[in-house]
């Protein structure tokens, strides 16, 4: 009896996906029309700068949120990009990199708010997680390629789909370690539950969101070759050619140009999320200008509040006996 | 020092309940109406399975301008208690009036609107928000008030001073020390100007030093703004240096609400007993606690013969001297009332020594150590109006100290003193070289 027992799990579920395709053929029409719009839009733009000034602004951002030894390091790497050739590829790469994790961001930041202050919603968001980051990314572009037919538009959402999990999960993560008195206090004060999210919640657990994000830009960039193969532009189409073709040199450059993307964003990701950390940054030390302003203000005050004090206790004292 | 909790007898005759808790219970867990009905029937909490009922049959009230202490050990239910009275917690079964509105029974924007306009709150780790300056923290709750921000600032700054942190306001909460970070978190409870302050163990994080420095500066800032306090403590000398009255709670349930005095010498059962055992009571017991009715005193009015025996009949060689309203004078002692007998003087005003040793009704009794020694008579108590009001003698005062709800009744001595007539006699008659066994026989006599 058991030679006969086949589940056809797969059948099913290419049924449902092809419900879902002729279903809401005009909303997937829609998102691919928007995706495809952002991303070939800020793909030019980039590409359409000149790569000098590119790599300026690239190192500018590197100082601003870190510090000068990543601007030099973002200039050699961008440098080396430029010298091999691949200059274009990398600025698809990046713009579609940086589209991806803001709809990813979008959508995670939200959901881990939802799964950080309803236990139900955590229980869901989980296993829902779980099975997301489990599943091959491949998997994912099958899916997307049904779809979203071929281009950045499968690229991208299969990255998401991808990368999504650790926004989520970083965000619902930062929020429930927020001390829970800071939390009480502003409630026992008669905040609403918005005025907590916004005023307390959200500044305190920063850090963590901005770690998630970094998580969820690494993911992306790692997805960038699996885009590849649907027909996304960029360095990952590079290696997909590189690999059909076994060609070494071409293979490594583009390789490496996905690296040294990789290195650039993740320092200054790392970096947006705790800017007080990083004092060789311009930004740091602009915040750490104003904080001693800030100190000195409050010392001056403090001593003439004091001086004020003595004074008064000195009027008060009866004169001394002569 | 006087006992913090000094102005309770002015406040007993105000007695506008803001806080009214009635039958309250709070039962965490599955089925808790099912709890509240059996540990209503009596059941003890450790035989209902499945829940954790933190509160049980809580009733008390709190009046305007007391500080009304919670005291019990961790897993009492006080920490759950003072959560409830600002809907932190909601109540499983009873009712908490808090100026009239029933917080159980209200919407959640009500119940915002009461944290925001009468109840604010001290944490013990003080809950602080750490992005915030130390001016904005304390300008949170008007923020959340809709109060405009240079209005805010300015009410901020006016409250860090009062709380001595007068321009530490742009620094960062993790800038200050402890004892000044919860003076933030006092001013930021103060800066919404509630009737009622909540603090749950506000000083208990704090180093001893700085906690008996909060606790004075508490008891100051109250004498000048009169707010209703409840305030939180797992330290009985904590609880009895604040508390205008103290409520004792023991697993859960209330088992004592009384003055610090009233728990002290008369406490309801053993536990609170056992526990009162290690309090100070030196810090605790005043002067009108331990006091007696004073036995030599003599009007002014009165000749000197009347303050002899007046002095004879309390076998004391002084008496108090007092005016017609019982104001204190002065002491005559045994000597000049003589001398004045003898001269035939009528009146006894040219001998009145202003040396009385006295204090206040209100001074604890570690104070009264050093005037107790240094005074000639039992030192002399007196109100506000200078009128003596009781008298404590030496011996009161030591066995003040002894645990015990008799400690503070009237002492009797043991043993009256050998009226010294009767010793002369002895003297007189053991120079013939007789035995000292005779005059004890006649000292039976002569008494």
């Amino acid at each position: 009896m058991l030679e006969n027992f086949r589940l056809p799990v797969g059948d099913w579920a290419e049924s449902i996906l092809d419900w879902i395709n002729d279903t809401f053929e005009w909303l997937l029409d829609f998102i691919s029309f928007v995706v495809g719009f952002l991303v070939e839009e800020l793909a030019n733009g980039l590409a359409a700068v000149p790569a000098i000034a590119m790599v300026v602004v690239l190192a500018a951002i590197a100082w601003f949120f870190r510090s000068w030894q990543l601007a030099v390091g973002t200039v050699v790497t961008m440098t080396i990009i430029v010298g091999m050739d691949l200059w274009e590829e990398a600025m698809y790469t990046l713009a579609m990199v940086l589209i991806a994790t803001l709809i990813a961001i979008i959508i995670a930041v939200p959901v881990g708010i939802g799964a950080a202050r309803n236990a139900t919603m955590s229980a869901i968001v989980k296993p829902i997680l779980d099975f997301m980051q489990t599943m091959p990314a491949f998997i994912y572009l099958l899916i997307a390629v049904l779809f979203f037919h071929i281009g950045f538009v499968p690229g991208v959402f299969a990255t998401i789909f991808f990368a999504i999990a650790p926004g989520v999960r970083m965000t619902e993560l930062g929020i429930r370690g927020v001390d829970s008195e800071t939390v009480e206090a502003s409630q026992a004060f008669g905040a609403t539950p918005g005025q907590i999210l916004r005023g307390v919640q959200l500044p305190l657990a920063m850090p963590s969101i901005m770690a998630g994000v970094n998580q969820v830009i690494m993911l992306s960039l790692s997805m960038a070759v699996v885009a590849g193969m649907a027909g996304a532009n960029g360095l990952g189409k590079e290696v997909i050619s590189a690999i059909s073709t076994i060609d070494i040199p071409s293979g490594v450059e583009a390789g490496l140009g996905i690296v040294f993307l990789a290195v650039f964003l993740d320092r200054v990701t790392a970096a947006l999320g705790n800017p007080a950390d990083f004092k060789g940054s311009i930004l740091g030390a602009i915040q750490r200008r104003r904080r001693r302003a800030r100190d000195a203000r409050a010392d001056d005050e403090a001593a003439r509040i004091e001086s004020e004090k003595e004074q008064a206790v000195k009027m008060r004292q009866p004169m001394a006996p002569l | 020092m006087r006992r913090a909790g000094s102005k309770l007898h002015v406040s007993d005759t105000d007695t506008e309940v803001l806080v009214r808790a009635e039958g309250l219970f709070k039962v965490f867990g599955r089925r808790t109406h099912d709890a509240v009905e059996k540990l209503r029937r009596g059941t003890p909490r450790d035989e209902i399975d499945g829940v954790t009922a933190a509160v049980i049959d809580a009733s008390f009230e709190v009046h305007r301008g007391e500080i009304f202490v919670v005291m019990g050990l961790s897993g009492s239910g006080k920490s759950t208690l003072i959560r409830m009275i600002n809907g932190l917690h909601d109540a499983t079964a009873g009712s908490l009036t808090i100026l009239g509105d029933d917080i159980t029974k209200i919407s959640d924007k009500k119940l915002r609107e009461i944290r925001r306009d009468r109840i604010s709150m001290v944490f013990q780790h003080f809950a602080l928000l750490p992005h915030r300056t130390v001016v904005d923290n304390v300008a949170y709750p008007l923020e959340l008030q809709g109060v405009a921000q240079s209005e805010r600032v300015a009410k901020a700054n006016e409250i860090l001073e009062l709380v001595g942190l007068g321009g530490w306001g742009e620094k960062l909460p993790h800038q200050l020390s402890g004892g000044m970070q919860q003076r933030v978190g006092i001013a930021r409870a103060l800066a919404s100007d509630t009737d009622i302050l909540l603090m749950d163990e506000a000083f208990s994080a704090l180093d001893p030093l700085i906690r008996r420095e909060m606790q004075e500066q508490l008891v100051e800032l109250q004498q000048k703004l009169h707010k209703t306090i409840i305030f939180i403590t797992h330290d009985l000398n904590e609880a009895m240096f604040l508390g205008d009255r103290i409520a004792v709670m023991r697993d859960g349930r209330i088992v004592q609400i009384g003055t610090p005095e009233d728990i002290l010498t008369d406490p309801a059962n053993d536990y609170v007993e056992q526990f009162v055992q290690d309090v100070d009571r030196a810090r605790v017991l005043t002067a009108a606690n331990v006091m007696e009715k004073p036995l030599t005193v003599v009007p002014a009015t009165a000749g000197p013969r009347t303050a002899l025996k007046t002095m004879r009949d309390a076998y004391s060689s002084a008496a108090y001297v007092v005016d017609r309203n019982r104001k204190l004078l002065g002491t005559i002692d045994d000597r000049d009332a003589i001398k004045l007998v003898r001269k035939g003087e009528r009146s006894i005003s040219g001998v009145v020594k202003n040396d009385a040793t006295t204090v206040g009704v209100n001074d604890v009794l570690v104070d009264l150590f050093i005037p107790s020694v240094e005074s000639k008579l039992a030192i002399a108590v007196t109100d506000d109006d200078e009128r003596l009001v009781g008298v404590i003698p030496r011996v009161t005062l030591l066995a003040a100290l002894g645990p015990g709800p008799n400690a503070t009744e009237e002492i009797t001595l043991p043993v009256q003193p050998v009226p010294t007539t009767v010793i002369d006699q002895v003297l007189d008659a053991s120079e013939d070289g007789q035995p000292l066994i005779a005059p004890a026989t006649g000292y039976e006599e002569v008494h």
